[in-house]
């Protein structure tokens, strides 16, 4: 099942492309307004059409995919450095206290509604995209903490770890040394599926206003924008959604390739 | 069989439509966008409390009409003394509260002391503190003694903060409004509804409608749905002007765009620094592009104003063109204010769309001279707290929707902090003079003085639009105040 895999990556490829090349060339400048130009449909010189200030919509998206990708990547990045140290923690004093007091505040954490407390944390500290980035990764702690514990485990009742044991290396040496290799590929998936949900909730959050400021561009204020024009200009709307729809389907897609191929356990039935 | 079952149900749902449509509609399903925060509109500033009661429910001595004017209301005439400090009002005689009590000379003295009283909560306390004391004559006749001539007193008394409340019912205000109107207050459902019934005492000519419920509806797409689906009979002060263009093209709906007193302004903090140097207001006020401001931000709607006096008013002067849109002027004004490679300051925005979508445009065109304006986006409750009450901004777009209150720029302590004597002078003579013509001399130097001093950037005079279906009649086009006076609306046919 390579076809997952090439059909995501490409689909990812594409929007991490139209990011990067946004830092050097977008067809129009993003935050220009042309009011007299608002609202047209895609057409030949505006390839996705206007929005209602009259700013390029393709100029848009390709920036915004700069926040989406930025903010998502920051927040895996906090979820991973944070989560995984802790899991592997946990697993190494597996019934211990510290395993109990890790894995409990990791229930607490998943126990509360995401959007609630991003709207906390913006309450305090103001909306903003760097905000929407601690709040995402807030709640990726505790999804890539337990996915570690729970491969963990299994991995210390193994042979090869009683051997490094009786070797005289510390828990903390076997844990980056052999464990740690061995749920790579588990933790890999799990980011790019975390990538896609962060790329959704970063929408979300700025749909409701409390990611991305204007004038920096993101797909859920476009669509927020979009929302009463929706009759008037669907495509105000649509080209944002379809952004989003596409990366995030694009990631999963990735995903799912990447467990086909990385999973041992399913390296028998491919050969 | 399938066939002749729809073809009954088809033709029965004809029957039931031909019926309501032989039927005259009795009531009114209206919605506005703001709820108010309770029901008293003689101790709030909140314009939504007006917007639902005005008129409808409380009356005052003297009141606005559609087009402006004041007339008499509860008062049924006056005599003014010839030196303008005593007014003697003659009440109509007869008129009950809803709860059945008489309306008499007590209860408007009782009104008025309430509205001086220093512990009084009332939002525009400053409008009546030239009003010394109320005597009661007799039971229809009261007289108001000035400390000093007004010549706006009747002006000021038609304002929803004066109706006449009564001592008796005055406990339960808040919640269980008792007034004078030709509507009756019934209930109301927090956030979701406020319903009235027809007074059938009134001592006017009655409400047309039996029923009027007030439909609270703050988000621009629910509001688009919920008129559409004909959820509500009518919207007035539609939040989505982008869906006009929809709603006139409907046959089923009639689109009313009106004026309102709402002057919309880019609120400038005149102490906090570099605006409180002129010459960096006046280059903000020339890096502003109104029209686009209009188009984009209104889609069309609203009257390009340079000075904070409505354009309907006969006294205003069109003073736009000293701050027409022109960067490079703007660029050279803030160079010579020591500022030519800009600035970085701050931009709060509250909810309506005006402000939200204004301020992204207004960032946009500050950019371009070299100012960095950094949006915050801000509930209502967190602008008052902040901006309006803790001067703590720098600059802000809101709509004045107060009718001539130009004399707020004669107070140092509002919330943009414009500090000027001679204007306050100015306003001073204008406050005691009662000779219509010299009022509106007096009303134009006003206007140019703060012009000249680009004290805020002036943007547009607020539209209001009206969505309601098509047989609807008698609803107010312009709002003069914050009012949606439904006494006169009824269905035709």
């Amino acid at each position: 099942m390579r076809r997952n895999l090439i059909i995501g990556g490409t689909l990812c490829a594409v929007f991490i492309l139209a990011a990067l090349v946004s830092f050097f060339w977008t067809p129009y400048d993003h935050s220009v307004l042309d009011i007299p130009n608002k609202l047209q449909p895609p057409n030949g010189t505006h390839l996705l059409g206007t929005d209602h200030f009259g700013r390029d919509i393709l100029s848009m998206i390709m920036v915004g995919a700069r926040t989406s990708i930025a903010v998502a990547l920051v927040a895996v990045g906090i979820g991973m450095g944070l989560g995984i140290p802790l899991g592997l923690w946990a697993a190494a004093r597996s019934g211990s206290w510290l395993d109990e007091l890790i894995m409990r505040g990791n229930d607490l954490v998943f126990a509360f509604p995401f959007l609630v407390i991003a709207i906390l944390i913006t309450a305090i500290f103001g909306a903003g995209a760097i905000n929407a980035i601690i709040a995402i990764g807030i709640f990726n702690i505790p999804v890539f903490a337990r996915i570690t514990r729970g491969a963990a485990l299994s991995l210390w009742q193994r042979e090869f770890i009683m051997a490094a044991r009786v070797a005289g290396k510390s828990a903390a040496r076997i844990s980056v040394e052999h464990i740690l290799p061995n749920v790579t590929n588990l933790l890999i998936v799990q980011g790019t599926i975390q990538f896609s949900l962060g790329i959704l909730a970063e929408a979300g959050l700025s749909y409701v206003g409390l990611g991305a400021q204007p004038p920096l561009p993101s797909w859920g204020r476009m669509l927020a924008d979009a929302q009463t024009l929706v009759s008037i200009s669907p495509h105000m709307a649509l080209m944002p959604g379809f952004a989003i729809i596409l990366t995030v389907l694009g990631l999963n897609l990735m995903g799912d390739g990447l467990r086909d191929y990385l999973d041992p356990r399913l390296r028998v039935a491919r050969t | 069989m399938s066939y002749l079952s729809t073809f009954f149900v088809s033709a029965g749902t004809a029957a039931i439509m031909a019926g309501a449509a032989f039927a005259q509609q009795t009531d009114i399903t209206i919605a506005i966008q703001l709820e108010p925060p309770h029901l008293d509109p003689t101790s709030a500033a909140a314009g939504a409390i007006d917007s639902v009661l005005y008129s409808n429910v409380f009356e005052g001595l003297t009141r606005f009409m559609a087009d402006g004017s004041v007339v008499p209301g509860l008062a049924a005439s006056w005599e003014i003394s010839d030196d303008g400090l005593t007014y003697t009002f003659k009440l109509r005689e007869g008129i009950k509260f809803h709860d059945g009590t008489a309306m008499d000379a007590e209860d408007v003295k009782f009104s008025l002391d309430r509205i001086t009283a220093d512990e009084s909560t009332n939002a525009q306390k400053a409008l009546y503190a030239a009003i010394a004391d109320v005597t009661v004559i007799d039971a229809n006749t009261v007289e108001v003694r000035l400390s000093e001539q007004n010549g706006n007193m009747l002006f000021n008394l038609a304002w929803g903060d004066a109706v006449i409340v009564a001592p008796e019912s005055i406990e339960g205000i808040k919640q269980n409004p008792i007034g004078t109107g030709a509507f009756m207050f019934e209930s109301w459902t927090q956030g979701d509804k406020v319903e009235l019934s027809r007074n059938p005492e009134y001592w006017g000519t009655p409400a047309k409608l039996d029923k009027a419920t007030f439909k609270f509806i703050s988000d621009p797409t629910a509001a688009f749905a919920a008129v559409m689906a004909e959820d509500v009979d009518a919207f007035s002060g539609f939040p989505a002007p982008e869906n006009l263009p929809q709603f006139e093209a409907d046959p089923r709906f009639q689109v009313l765009v009106g004026s309102t007193e709402g002057e919309t302004i880019l609120s400038t903090n005149n102490k906090m620094p570099p605006f409180d140097n002129v010459k960096v207001r006046q280059a903000v006020a020339h890096a502003i592009d109104r029209q686009a401001i209009i188009d984009g931000a209104m889609f069309g709607l609203g009257t390009p104003i340079g000075t904070h006096f409505a354009p309907h008013n006969p006294a205003y002067i069109d003073l736009a063109g000293q701050s027409n849109y022109d960067p490079d002027k703007a660029r050279a004004l803030l160079a010579e204010a020591g500022f030519a490679d800009g600035f970085e300051t701050t931009l709060h925005l509250p909810p309506p769309s005006y402000a939200r979508r204004g301020g992204e445009i207004i960032a946009a065109q500050l950019a371009e001279v070299g100012i960095t304006a950094k949006i915050t986006n801000v509930e209502w409750a967190q602008w008052l707290e902040t901006v309006f009450k803790g001067k703590d901004f720098a600059l802000t777009i809101v709509s004045h929707t107060e009718p001539m209150d130009i004399g707020i720029y004669a107070n140092p302590d509002y919330y943009f902090q414009y500090d000027n004597p001679g204007f306050q002078d100015l306003i001073a003579k204008l406050n005691v003079e009662t000779d219509p013509n010299k009022r509106v001399s007096l009303m134009g130097e006003a206007q140019k003085v703060i012009a000249d001093d680009y004290v805020n950037g002036y943007l547009f005079q607020l539209a209001i639009p009206t969505v309601a279906k098509a047989g609807l009649q008698g609803l107010w086009v312009n709002a003069p105040t914050q009012a949606t006076d439904l006494t006169g609306v009824s269905w035709s046919k």
